[in-house]
């Protein structure tokens, strides 16, 4: 396991009566790529902001490599930020924004440009030295800006949704470019998303917040698989959040109809909420399915079908490469593997977080 | 875009008959004398030494005058773009009250105000301190042209300082530019449209006053401003004041041919 880089110890922030994190734990290990995750004013832009050293917390403490950067300057800390709009310096051509930390930290002219050369090979830009900021896409905007960034080799690179402003195309080939780069510079990337697709895609790790406080912590098939609470289920991807009941270990009482599942240690007869995932309900004939139901609606989404099933007085999202009319008669059934049981919110505060609907 | 190009016709019209046409009567007064003979004696006449100390003066006072206000603009317009929208307006109101006024009026004002006899004076004797006497001195001159010209530098200077993305300044710093290199580096370099445009509103208007040097400098100090006024009003010589004007309108087309050439030469070579 990778040694500890940083270390986010009880920090909280506020603006105005706003609390925007609320004493938040955690840490960040070397060479792994982090995302946070939440929707907007989740605090996860404020958190990074407060790595990158533009903001400073109200209480707790940052540290980096065992030591208190707390209240270090940005210029004197080693990481570097990638912002969301490019921020590149408008009156420098191409080669003096990528040269601008190494000139500042007074590196030889012969050592600058030969890492302007590696850096613009790094993010596939050879050749674009003399261009102005102004005469490149926004695609290409970022690669400068990431490439401004590594040129000064930080241990961390915080990128502040780096790919919200482009285009889906781009933004798929960009986050291939970012693991590729990751894995090329071995070093630690902290990745802010409200995009829970990019998140899945690139992270090692996925830090799901909302509302100032973490939500999940864990690998991108965790938090997908086994979201903790209908706030992470509700956020990553679609999914049915169905009020249940579990009955015993391996048995979940669904809008009055027995499921089998594979979660245990919930107690007998305790109030749960069972999460589904659309891809994962199997229509079959109606005398074959555990529950039965009428489709509603259907929409087709290229790769699969969408579905609406009523069933119980339940809408049942679906997706299915099957495609069934709308007025059909139809059962539904899951695997047992393919229910995830989540404890139903107990405290007030707990209850604070929980999406609304 | 027939249409379109209608839309600017009042403006032609206008500009034609109020800066064309004037410009071409002070065109022709400037090189013909009384009898309507081309001449160049009324050009000729910015080289008497009395014509050359009044240009000089009226340069090195506008340029003084240029380079205070840049100094005390800058700082004011920093201040202001980083306040919040509602603190702005109110110290932009703060700033922008005394335009309110006539210019003459204020300048008036501040005659009385420096006056040996005037209110700072009392004030000062009143309190036993030496007294202050700078009216009728360039100093008040300069005094009176910051006055009048300073929100001319402010404002291009704070419209260029808030469409800085703060991203930008923070990127600088991220890079590990310290608080003075990133103003050296990318605010200054950053602003220099505004500074030029600031300039340029200071500079023209304090090279061709006459008011203030006539109100503040007395009859004793003459400024190019003030010889032409005199040609055209006291000696009624149309054809000397409109050579003069010619001079001057050049210098002031040098001028500003300079600070473009600057501006471009500055372009992409900042370190």
């Amino acid at each position: 396991m990778p040694n500890k880089l940083i270390d986010i110890v009880q920090v909280s922030k506020s603006f105005g009566d706003n609390l925007v994190i609320d004493n938040l734990d955690l840490y960040i290990r070397e060479n792994e790529f982090l995302t946070l995750l939440g929707p907007s004013g989740c605090g996860k832009t404020t958190l990074l902001r407060i790595l990158g050293g533009f903001e400073s917390p109200d209480h707790g403490q940052v540290i980096f490599q065992g030591k208190d950067m707390t209240d270090l300057a940005p210029n004197k800390r080693q990481l570097n930020t990638v912002f969301q709009k490019y921020a590149l310096f408008s009156h420098m051509d191409v080669a003096e924004n990528i040269a601008f930390g190494l000139k500042i930290k007074g590196k030889t002219q012969t050592y600058i440009n030969d890492k302007i050369k590696y850096a613009l090979k790094l993010v596939n830009l050879d050749g674009f030295e003399h261009r102005t900021p102004d005469s490149l896409s926004g695609g290409q905007q970022q690669r400068i800006a990431i490439a401004r960034a590594i040129v000064n080799e930080p241990k961390v690179l915080l990128l502040d949704e780096p790919l919200g402003a482009l285009d889906l195309k781009l933004r798929q080939d960009m986050q291939y470019e970012l693991i590729r780069l990751k894995n090329e510079l071995g070093i630690t990337f902290i990745y802010v998303t409200h995009d829970q697709e990019e998140a899945l895609t690139m992270s090692d790790t996925i830090v799901v917040m909302n509302q100032g406080y973490i939500q999940q912590i864990g690998t991108p098939e965790d938090i997908y698989n086994e979201p903790q609470n209908a706030f992470v289920a509700d956020f990553i991807g679609e999914s049915n959040i169905l009020p249940a009941t579990m009955v015993e270990d391996k048995l979940v009482k669904i809008l009055g109809v027995d499921f089998p599942c594979v979660d245990i240690g919930f107690g007998r007869n305790k109030p749960v909420d069972a999460v589904i995932r659309p891809e994962d309900i199997d229509l079959v004939k109606p005398e074959d399915g555990i529950i039965e139901g009428v489709v509603t609606h259907l929409i087709f989404k290229g790769v699969h079908y969408e579905m609406e099933v009523t069933a119980n007085n339940y809408e049942w999202l679906v997706q299915s490469t099957d495609m069934f009319p709308v007025g059909t008669h139809v059962g539904i059934t899951v695997d047992p593997f393919d229910i995830q049981i989540m404890k139903k919110p107990e405290s007030e505060d707990e209850e604070a977080v929980a999406i609304e609907e | 875009m027939k249409s379109k190009k209608l839309l600017s016709g009042p403006y032609l019209i206008w500009s034609l008959a109020f800066i064309i046409i004037p410009l071409l009567i002070v065109v022709y007064y400037g090189f013909t004398t009384k009898e309507g003979d081309f001449t160049f004696t009324n050009i000729a006449q910015i080289t008497t030494p009395e014509n050359l100390k009044a240009l000089g003066l009226a340069i090195l006072l506008s340029l003084v005058s240029t380079i205070v206000c840049l100094l005390l603009a800058f700082p004011l317009a920093m201040i202001l773009s980083g306040m919040n929208v509602n603190q702005t307006s109110f110290v932009v109101l703060i700033f922008i009250l005394p335009m309110w006024m006539n210019f003459l009026l204020r300048t008036l004002a501040w005659q009385s105000l420096l006056e040996k006899n005037g209110v700072i004076n009392a004030i000062l004797s009143f309190l036993h301190l030496p007294s202050l006497n700078i009216i009728n001195t360039p100093a008040a001159i300069v005094l009176g042209m910051v006055y009048n010209f300073l929100p001319f530098m402010v404002l291009p200077i704070y419209n260029v300082l808030i469409k800085i993305d703060k991203d930008v300044i923070s990127a600088a710093r991220d890079l590990g530019a310290s608080n003075i290199q990133t103003f050296t580096k990318i605010i200054l370099p950053l602003s220099k449209p505004g500074i030029i445009s600031g300039i340029t509103m200071v500079f023209v208007p304090a090279l061709t006053t006459f008011v203030i040097s006539d109100l503040l400098g007395g009859s004793k100090i003459l400024l190019i401003g003030n010889v032409i006024e005199q040609e055209f009003k006291q000696s009624s010589n149309w054809h000397t004041g409109s050579g003069l004007s010619l001079v001057l309108m050049l210098f002031i087309i040098i001028s500003m041919a300079m600070i473009a050439k600057y501006d471009k030469d500055g372009e992409g070579s900042i370190f």
